[in-house]
């Protein structure tokens, strides 16, 4: 998240909205820890990564349906063994689940 | 935007903070889901900002945040809306689940001994997100100049910068002795393995090491328990000739200790390749 605070700012200061991903939960192999973030603007520019670049297209839609308002926030997952996951997947085998919500707070 | 507001300020000022987030709420009948996205921010020593909800699950989960934060853990945690928390509490209630994030400080690695190697380990030291520390008696050696990858460089014997802040050393941190020299590196020593440090490298040939073991002895320090905690000489069998290379493996060495593993190829293990 760190990392992703300048990004933020100016964004924010642009007066653009954000979203942010986090990774909430990992199974098995996964590319980065809980914790691991990454905000998309409204004009769909990215900070930071959630994955080593496997699912990060499909946060940045999922991002921009909630800043539009077609989606709510929620948990998402990415990865093969799951039966809902996202039809793209993780090269490393696991599945990690991320949590995606406006940044309103 | 006063949550977020807070937490910017303490990750940039460095301070620990932690965040509970309610990710996902299961309602049942006559009961609505607790809200997603609401949050209870978690600093030491003040009281917690916004709310999950209920009083009584803000209670309860601010006290688990608290804990995690101070494990520098990051997870998610089930409750009941009430912020029950044992199975048979949860039997038939809705469940909330509460991401807990952790903002803790970096790991801490102090090396003592400004020689070759003590740049080359600082490197890759920040690299992995430590805060390093420098320390050595020789002032000519111990500069600003020669380690500005350094977040501090002490000019101290060991004993007095353990005695004051040794405590602060947890599972996480490391102490590297790389002065392969007895006067510096027996107090070192002594000092570490009073301390909850998860990893004391100490640099020196197997000849060296010998001596220092007995030196060690000499000293009473002689509880082979205790002496199982040095990894002597540091590091890694990978063949590493250059600082750098002896840096990695010693930063190789500290991440196999912290999971347990054998530090074999991967591609003569079997298993999960990430730990746990």
């Amino acid at each position: 998240m760190k990392e992703l605070l300048d990004d933020i700012d100016r964004w924010l200061a642009a007066g653009s909205r954000v979203a942010i991903a986090r990774v909430v939960d990992i199974e098995g192999s996964g590319p980065r820890e809980p914790g691991a973030s990454m905000a998309v603007n409204e004009h769909g520019e990215v900070a930071g990564s959630v994955s080593g670049g496997c699912v990060e297209g499909a946060v940045v839609a999922e991002a921009l349906a909630i800043l539009q308002g077609d989606a709510n926030a929620r948990v998402i997952s990415f990865g093969f063994s799951d039966d809902e996951a996202f039809a793209v997947g993780l090269t490393c085998g696991g599945t990690i689940r991320l949590f995606i919500e406006p940044l309103d707070w | 935007m006063d949550l977020y507001a807070a937490l910017r300020a303490a990750i940039r000022a460095g301070e620990p903070v932690a965040l509970a987030t309610v990710i996902a709420g299961t309602a049942v009948a006559g009961k609505p889901a607790a809200a997603v996205g609401s949050k209870l921010l978690v600093r030491p020593d003040m009281p917690p900002l916004g709310s999950l909800g209920n009083a009584e699950l803000d209670r309860i989960a601010a006290r688990d945040t608290l804990a995690e934060l101070e494990a520098a853990r990051t997870g998610v945690r089930h409750y009941g809306p009430n912020g029950e928390t044992t199975p048979e509490d949860l039997v038939g209630t809705p469940e909330v689940s509460v991401f807990i994030e952790s903002w803790a400080p970096p790991p801490q690695m102090w090396i003592f001994g400004a020689v070759d190697f003590t740049g080359a380990l600082a490197k890759v030291a920040k690299v992995l997100g430590y805060r390093v520390i420098v320390c050595d008696a020789r002032e000519t050696f111990a500069t600003r100049r020669r380690f500005p990858m350094a977040d501090e460089v002490i000019v101290s014997w060991p004993t007095p910068v353990f005695a004051e802040r040794g405590h602060t050393l947890a599972a996480r941190d490391a102490v590297c002795i790389l002065t392969h020299d007895p006067k510096f590196d027996v107090p070192a020593v002594t000092a570490a393995l009073k301390t909850a440090v998860g990893y004391i490298g100490v640099m020196g040939s197997r000849g060296t090491h010998a001596t220092r073991m007995h030196r060690l002895n000499e000293v009473g320090i002689n509880d082979q328990q205790e002496l199982r905690r040095l990894m002597a000489p540091i590091g890694l069998d990978l063949g590493a000739r250059t600082p750098e290379e002896t840096a990695v493996s010693i930063c190789a060495e500290i991440i196999a200790c912290r999971s347990g593993r054998p530090a074999r190829s991967l591609r003569d293990s079997a298993g999960p390749i990430h730990a746990g």
